[in-house]
């Protein structure tokens, strides 16, 4: 390289100091460098790089991976419409397209002064209280055609976001079922210091028999996970805690941060305890920054009372703190390994496995990764015992699960269920009628239709890392199914093959089904890509990303068969379509501006 | 010596061997693109996968297991490994008619081997501007098959990290270690390890095109199989 980069500016400076300098923290300097201007010029990439010692390409690529950080200019307001189905389900569509009309910007563009732009996001974690939106970060939810218009006027106004109607900011919690878990009423440190009583040994053997499960989706045995890390060869080991909660649809891990942040974070401290840790990392999404200042008030509050810090409850030897890592917007940052480099600084790639985590983690060390209900559910396990726990839910799902209930019905939010919980029992309960389908585990879990309603929430019949999203008899199971694979196609790391391209390729088979362009021999392509896509990817993401086609080409097939017009071939180029553009930079669409592709439309 | 069954042939290995290596030792061929036998596993292709006790995995990073029952020539396998072809093929932009590399290139050669003879998907035409800035190569971006090889050896053996990727899903993409991300603007050489390493026609020498004659060129003689399994008696 040649010359030099200029010395960063000041407000850069004082990031990169109280980092330390340290590459493994460049995302999250990143994301601070970005509220510098909005946007990460490329100079500053350079200055970031040179003060890291770090190749500028590497930072480059950094940047580059993550939703949320820009490498061009957003508007000062930037708006990102969450664009889960059950927003769509709800008109967020029409709100964004009425918001552009009132600020003159286009979607995905700067308005030409620089005030505004506006785009949409994958799921914000708020499909109980939708239409929702991030504002700088922010989120709003309960959009409607008055807020929409309340809230272009604060932003032609220019006023700053903290003299915005508070109201507006207000996230509920919308807790309507407790069980085990929302009920208790713990003591900060009471868990904890019912483990150590125990020793580290007669904790695990406790947690052993608890039969706990990972609540984090892949149903991981927790005790297992603990003393494999406590096993591992090695020092300074590490316990994560995987707040990244992107499966659309899910949203019980916000409201566990929001509401019993002591638990998520005493649950982390017991996993220390017996596995031996002594740092530990709450990787918070982006979409969930707005909880931040209140988490870092709690740690605070922990470390004030010696829950966290040098000698824990006077043990000698029990050393533990906790720091919170921002994401960036990328769903794959869920899987763990993909976390631990995301962690270190990285893209959010998942890593060959072996070796795991539990012996090669972040940077090199044994680590824990779990999921927020998990270490919140270790609470019960040290204050009752294990056996206690192992008493409640099913043969194989000991306990209870919280799900995040969305959708079509009366009553969506946080249900705590005992696991083996009846599809049909939930519906009841949160006043869903004429449901034709409920989407279990989010766009990566099952779409069961009303034939399985008998079918139970459990390890052992339908998994779930807690979302339930619900679907009445007027909604196209189709566009359901095309939400989700744009949403994969979206969130693909891109790092395998099968997965980088299979989930391009499938978002293009939808959409031309969906435009009316589909073909039976498209169906037949759909099927080996979905086989493909199961069998080959890498890591869970490619795997699962078929999983909504295959439920719904199964079970809801006649909305497929619908789009097909009936030819064994069809071409997905429209040259009508083509046109668009020309038409619309000459203000043309009379029938002269068309042409004809369908010898059926000549007609 | 510990050994596990490869399409029904015993295959001998050592402890932390990967399945793919231990093949290749003894003489059976699995495909590969984005594996090199100087760098560990890389693991992004997919186009070595095999089908190990009944599930499926990249033969590259996954150590050999005593016993293990491994299919990896059958129609399925076979199958599979030509549908990631085509997704290479119709994800940038291969022109092999005129492409410098055609006869060289490891794309184009397993093309052949796993009897590809259309693309069979939509093609992405994706834009990807060449770069001519440097003065002794060029950049094809438009055959980039992000196997990360030259950006591995650049950074572990040549030590200068010009090359990385950016971006995400299908807008990832290759950038080069200069502010301006003009290739001439960083400090590589044409002498680098990252000159030569790259498996399809993106990192291009200026100058001595079409030196050796199409016709002439590594895979048109033999089989991209043929050549790799002499590679490694060598
Ligand atoms: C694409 C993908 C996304 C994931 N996202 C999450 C997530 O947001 N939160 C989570 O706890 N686990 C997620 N997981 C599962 C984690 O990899 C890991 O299994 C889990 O955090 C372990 O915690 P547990 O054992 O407590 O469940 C995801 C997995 C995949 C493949
Ligand atoms: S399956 Fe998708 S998300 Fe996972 S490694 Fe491959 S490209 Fe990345
Ligand atoms: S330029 Fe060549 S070596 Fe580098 S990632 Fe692309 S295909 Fe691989
Ligand atoms: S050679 Fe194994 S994944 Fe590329
Ligand atoms: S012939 Fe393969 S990239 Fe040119």
């Amino acid at each position: 390289m040649s010359a030099l980069p200029p010395n960063p500016a000041a407000p850069l400076q004082a990031i990169l100091r109280r980092h330390g300098h340290d590459p493994s923290a460049l995302l999250q300097i990143l994301i601070e460098a970005q509220d510098i201007d909005g946007w990460l010029p490329a100079p500053a990439l350079t200055q970031i790089a040179a003060a890291l010692g770090l190749p500028r390409a590497r930072v480059e690529g950094v940047a580059g991976f993550y939703s949320f950080l820009y490498d061009r200019p957003v508007g000062r307001y930037r708006v990102l419409f969450s664009d889960n189905i059950t927003d769509r389900m709800l008109g967020n569509r029409a709100l964004l397209d009425a918001l552009c009309r009132k600020l003159w910007v286009e979607p995905d563009k700067v308005s030409e002064d620089g005030l505004v732009s506006i785009a949409t996001t994958s799921c914000t974690g708020l499909c109980d209280q939708g239409p929702a939106m991030l504002i700088n970060g922010r989120a709003i939810g309960q959009l409607n055609h008055r807020r929409i218009n309340e809230i272009a006027e604060l932003i032609r106004q220019q006023r700053p976001l903290d003299q915005w109607p508070a109201e507006y900011f207000h996230i509920d919690d919308n807790i309507r079922r407790r069980d085990a878990l929302l009920q208790l009423d713990m003591l900060p440190g009471a868990a904890l210091a019912a483990a150590v009583a125990r020793g580290r040994e007669g904790w695990l053997a406790e947690m052993q028999a608890s039969n706990l499960r990972g609540r984090g989706g892949a149903g991981f045995a927790t005790a297992v996970k603990w003393a494999s890390a406590r096993n591992a060869a090695g020092t300074r080991k590490v316990v994560v805690c995987n707040a990244d909660e992107g499966e659309p649809g899910t949203f019980k891990d916000r409201v566990l941060l929001n509401t019993c942040a002591d638990l998520v974070f005493e649950g982390m401290t017991l996993a220390a305890w017996a596995a031996g840790a002594d740092s530990g990392f709450l990787y918070l999404r982006g979409e969930y920054r707005y909880l931040r200042p209140q988490l870092e008030a709690v740690l605070a509050r922990r470390r004030t009372a010696g829950l966290l810090g040098k000698g824990i409850l006077g043990e000698a030897g029990f050393d533990f703190d906790i720091t919170i890592h921002l994401g960036a917007g990328a769903y794959v940052c869920g899987e763990e390994t993909a976390l631990l480099e995301s962690l270190e600084g990285k893209r959010g790639t998942p890593r060959i496995r072996p070796p795991f985590p539990v012996t090669h983690g972040y940077l090199g060390r044994p680590t824990v990764v779990n999921n927020v209900e998990t270490l919140a559910k270790t609470c019960l396990i040290a204050l009752e015992g294990g056996a206690a726990f192992a008493a409640t839910g099913t043969a194989q799902s000991a306990g209870t699960k919280l799900l995040s209930i969305s959708g079509d019905c009366a009553a969506p939010g946080i249900y705590e269920y005992p696991f083996g919980v009846s599809i049909a029992r939930i519906l009841e309960d949160c006043g869903a009628s004429d449901t034709q389908a409920v989407q279990v585990g989010g766009a990566a879990g099952i779409c069961l239709a009303a034939y399985e309603f008998q079918r139970r929430i459990a390890y052992e019949d339908v998994p779930t890392a807690g979302a339930f999203m619900i679907f009445d008899g007027s909604r196209d199971l189709f566009e359901v199914a095309r939400a989700f694979v744009h949403f994969f196609a979206h969130e693909s790391c891109g790092f395998c093959t099968p997965c980088r391209v299979g989930t391009a390729l499938l978002r293009g088979f939808m959409d031309k089904l969906n435009d009316g362009h589909g073909a039976k021999a498209d169906l037949a392509d759909i099927d080996w890509l979905d086989r493909l896509l199961k069998n080959a990817s890498h890591c869970g993401l490619g795997s699962a990303a078929p999983n909504p086609v295959i439920d719904t080409l199964q079970k809801f097939r006649p909305a497929y068969e619908r789009r097909l017009v009936s030819l064994d071939f069809e071409p997905a180029f429209d040259l009508d379509a083509a046109l668009a553009e020309a038409r619309q930079l000459t203000a043309r669409d009379d029938p002269g501006a068309h042409l004809q592709t369908h010898e059926e439309d000549g007609r | 010596m510990k050994q596990f069954l490869l399409d029904g042939q015993p295959v001998p290995f050592e402890d932390g061997q990967s399945i793919l290596e231990a093949a290749r030792q003894a003489g059976h061929y699995i495909p590969s693109l984005c594996w090199h036998k100087d760098f560990p596993a890389h693991g992004s292709c997919k186009l070595c996968i095999v089908k190990a006790a009944g599930r499926h995995v990249s033969a590259c990073a996954t150590p050999a297991k005593e016993g293990w029952e491994v299919e990896s020539a059958t129609p399925e396998m076979n199958g599979e490994r030509r549908a990631l072809l085509q997704m290479l093929f119709v994800e940038g932009n291969h022109f092999c008619p005129s492409c410098e590399k055609s006869g060289n290139c490891e794309l184009q050669a397993l093309g052949y081997e796993y009897e590809m003879l259309t693309s069979r998907f939509r093609h992405f035409y994706p834009d990807r501007p060449v770069d001519a800035s440097h003065p002794d190569v060029l950049l094809d971006f438009n055959r980039c098959i992000f196997c990360e090889l030259c950006v591995r050896a650049s950074r572990d053996v040549d030590g200068k990290a010009v090359f990385a990727l950016t971006g995400r899903g299908i807008n990832k993409h290759l950038v080069v270690n200069a502010e301006s991300g003009r290739l001439g603007d960083t400090d590589f050489s044409k002498d680098d390890l990252a000159a030569r390493i790259c498996p399809v026609g993106v990192i291009l020498r200026k100058g001595p095109g079409f030196a050796v004659p199409i016709g002439e060129r590594t895979y048109d003689g033999q089989s991209i199989r043929e050549q790799k399994l002499k590679e490694e008696e060598s």
